[in-house]
Parts: C-alpha cells; structure tokens; sequence
C-alpha cells in the first residue's frame, strides 16, 4: 500500500474534469440520459435549471457512495446507490419547490427523473465504487458538465429558432400580430420555427453534435 | 468483519436507511413552511389575474390579494352563506367528491376600480388528469371577464395550450346567460365558434377532449352559484 502521493490535480485527474466534456461525453458519446435532454430543452432556463441540478446529484451521490465504498455490500450495492440517489433528488426536488417554485413547475416530473439517468447510476457504478472522494469529485463535476454542455447547446438552439428568445429574452425582434408592427428579423416576414419545439427536433438537434462532433474527433468513429 | 454475510447486510441496510429517512424528515419539514407559502402565493395570483391584476410577484401577492379581494365566501348548494367555513381553505380536488349537498362552493367577491367582480374557482378533468382554473364574472354576474385554466398533466402543445393566453383571452366578454336569463354556460365549440357566438369559444385542434373538459368544467361548477346569484 506504498501509494504514491498524487498531486490534486495531475494529468490523470485533468482528464476526469476534461474527458466527459469531449472525447467520452455521457450524451453524445456514451448516448445516456437522452430523455431529459429531449424533454426539457424547449427553453435554456429550465436547461440550465436542470443541468445544476443533475451537476448536484451526480456529484454528490458519487462522493458519499466513494466515502462508504468500503462499506457497502457487495449484494445489496445497486440499492444502496438508488438509494443514495433517490434522496438527493428529493433532497433537490424539495429545495427547488421551497426557492424557485416557478423553475420546480416548469421541470415537474422531470427532477423525479434524474433518479433514472442512466449518468448518474452508471458512474457510480463505473467510477465511484473503485475510486476514492477525491477523484469521483471530480468525475462527478466532469459528467455533470458534460451533460450540462450538451443540454446548453441543444436548449439555445431550440428556444433561438423556436420562439426566437433566449432565457425569454427576444433576441430576433419582437412579433407583433401584423408585420408592420413587428421588429428586427420579424419585419422582414421571418417565422419561428414551431418543429424547434418539438421533441423530434432535439434528437435531430443532439444528432448534429454527435455529427459534429465526430467529423472533428474521428477516433470515436466506430470500425466495424 | 465479513461484509458478505447476512447479518452485516441487514444491519447495514437499516443504519443507512434511518439515516436517510431522517434527513429527508428532516428537510421536507424545514422547507414545508415555505412550499406551502409558495402554493397560497400562486393561487392568490391566479384568482386576481381573473379580473386583470397581473404582473405581480408572489412576495405582492398577499398585499394585493387584501387589497380587491373585498369578501370570500363559502356558498351552500342553496346559495346561502356558510359563515364557518373559510373559503380560501376549500381545496377543490377533495371538496367535489362530497355530495353536491354537501359541499362547500367558494366565491371571491372583488373590488377593481369601482366595479364589483365575482371570481368562481373551476376543477374538473380534462383527458389525464385534473384541470381547474378561475373564472371572473361582472357585478351583472352574466358577462365573464377573465378566467385562466391550468392542468396537471395535459399534452404539451394539445390539451395543454388551455393554459396559453390565446385560449382564455376568448372567454372575455363571453356571456353565461342567455336573453331570457336562462344558464347556458359557454363551450369549447369544436371546429370554432360561430362570430357573434356570446356562449362559445374556439376549442383546441387536437385538444378536444381538453376542451370538452373545460366546458363542462365550467358549466358544472358555474351551475352551483346561480342560486346565490339570482338571490344576490
């Protein structure tokens, strides 16, 4: 057990921080936690709500399950890692409705939901059960940021084209009921794009990432 | 200690289980206060939206709710005034499951600008789940002058757009009586109301079932009043 002592953040544990927010991100990499990312992204705020939110949980959950990884059985593991999970987001759920009511109406069932991303359960599994506090921080803080990127980009591309605002902000211009008293790129006869809002168009738009995303970094090409 | 025997699972699984349990008591009550704050702040917010006070914050709420709302009474199926029941309090969702005899109906008397406005909360079912509101009524307790629907689980984009202001800006100046003072209630008219039809609305393409919900909603809960609003 003569471990050497590792600086707090050597290249090894950049690479916790980095990784998940490229080359091995849980969306468009590892293709975990999609239902929230096509169910919330309409608007970036309820986005950003729920990025924090899952940041929170997976970074939590994977600290207190690493303190007592030596702890939990190996038969009742799965269960006690739910468990963990399940009460933080109640935990978050509870604090959202008592501090930001309007924001805890919007995601509704989807809060309940962070239970089942797969994020947070997979790298529990994957990572903190094996690694000690310090470094599942810090997978915890990478993942979360690697889900919330992903969930920023679709959600500004959803709310701009769709309703033509950001954070309810009207950035294209106003639209007014006729044209003439419509501003910006509305009194030039522009339309928002009513599919934007839609769920079909947030896989689409998640599929232009993983597109995007893997003509520039082609090692994560699949060889068949 | 063999961590895989039974016995040390057992006794594992019940420490973090009381542990946990005890922190989410413990959270869910220190944090009750404020929820239910919120709750009470929403809906004084939606009863005075009815009758055009809009844009106020929760933390306004309160003030502005003592400033029009000028009376709140619980109606019997009589229409006469249940002095021991405090109208606010009524939660719908439970109150219509008594017997039309034996429930309590709430109604918001207030005061804009001179003019006195009825406010009539609404609760029904549209096609998942609840769907309530509340609808504002003009001192000739006939012409509707706000109402706003919200629901628990409608179809995004379908059922759900009841909650868009398209939708509920077209019950202003809608009426519930016809010439004679006969009750009509108005309805969510499939395919678009006529122009000129002082009793329908358009209701939602692909939200049918939604609509119908709220016009029964509306006709259901409205009918219970007439009593008091014909004595009245």
């Amino acid at each position: 057990m003569a471990e050497v002592k590792e600086a707090l953040f050597s290249k090894q544990n950049k690479a916790l921080l980095s990784d998940p927010l490229n080359d091995n991100n849980p969306i468009s990499v590892q293709v975990l936690g999609i239902c929230s990312a096509l169910a919330i992204t309409v608007q970036l705020k309820p986005a950003v709500v729920m990025s924090l939110a899952v940041l929170f949980v997976v970074i939590a959950s994977n600290v207190v399950v690493s303190l007592i990884r030596n702890l939990i059985p190996g038969r009742i593991r799965i269960i006690v890692q739910l468990l963990i999970v399940a009460s933080l987001v109640i935990l978050v759920d509870q604090v959202l409705k008592a501090y930001a009511y309007d924001v805890s109406k919007e995601l509704s069932v989807f809060v309940g939901l962070i239970i089942t991303n797969c994020i947070v359960m997979g790298r529990l599994e994957a990572f903190a059960l094996a690694n000690g506090p310090w470094k599942s921080f810090l997978d915890g803080v990478g993942n979360g940021a690697g889900y919330a990127l992903i969930l920023v980009i679709v959600a500004v591309f959803r709310e701009l084209l769709g309703s033509g605002k950001l954070f309810g902000i009207e950035i294209l211009g106003h639209k007014a009921k006729t044209l003439a008293e419509s501003t910006g790129l509305y009194s030039l006869g522009y339309e928002n794009n009513g599919f934007m809002l839609l769920s079909p168009m947030a896989l689409v738009t998640v599929g232009i990432i993983i597109w995007v995303q893997r003509s520039k970094n082609r090692k994560l090409i699949e060889q068949h | 200690m063999n961590r895989n025997s039974n016995a040390y699972t057992f006794v594992f699984a019940i420490i973090i289980v009381t542990i946990i349990a005890g922190l989410l008591a413990f959270a869910a009550t220190s944090l009750k206060p404020l929820q239910d704050a919120n709750v009470k702040a929403e809906k004084m917010q939606n009863i005075l939206g009815t009758i055009g006070v809009t844009g106020i914050s929760r933390e306004e709420a309160q003030g502005a709710f003592d400033q029009y709302i000028k009376e709140q009474l619980a109606l019997t199926q009589e229409g006469t005034v249940d002095k021991n029941t405090d109208a606010f309090k009524i939660g719908l969702k439970n109150e219509i499951k008594k017997s039309v005899k034996n429930q309590r109906y709430p109604l918001y008397v207030a005061e804009k600008d001179g003019e006195t406005f009825y406010i009539v909360p609404l609760y029904g079912s549209g096609l998942w789940d609840a769907i309530w509101g509340y609808i504002a009524l003009a001192s000739d307790k006939n012409t509707i002058v706000g109402a706003n629907f919200d629901h628990k689980g409608e179809t995004p984009g379908l059922g759900a757009e009841i909650t868009t202001d398209w939708f509920q800006a077209q019950f202003k100046g809608k009426k519930i009586l016809d010439e004679s003072n006969n009750f009509v209630s108005v309805t969510a008219v499939k395919g678009g109301a006529k122009s000129g039809d002082t009793h329908g609305v358009d209701a939602i393409s692909g939200g049918t079932i939604t609509s119908n919900g709220v016009s029964n909603m509306i006709e259901e809960r409205l009918s219970h009043y007439l009593p008091y609003f014909k004595n009245n």
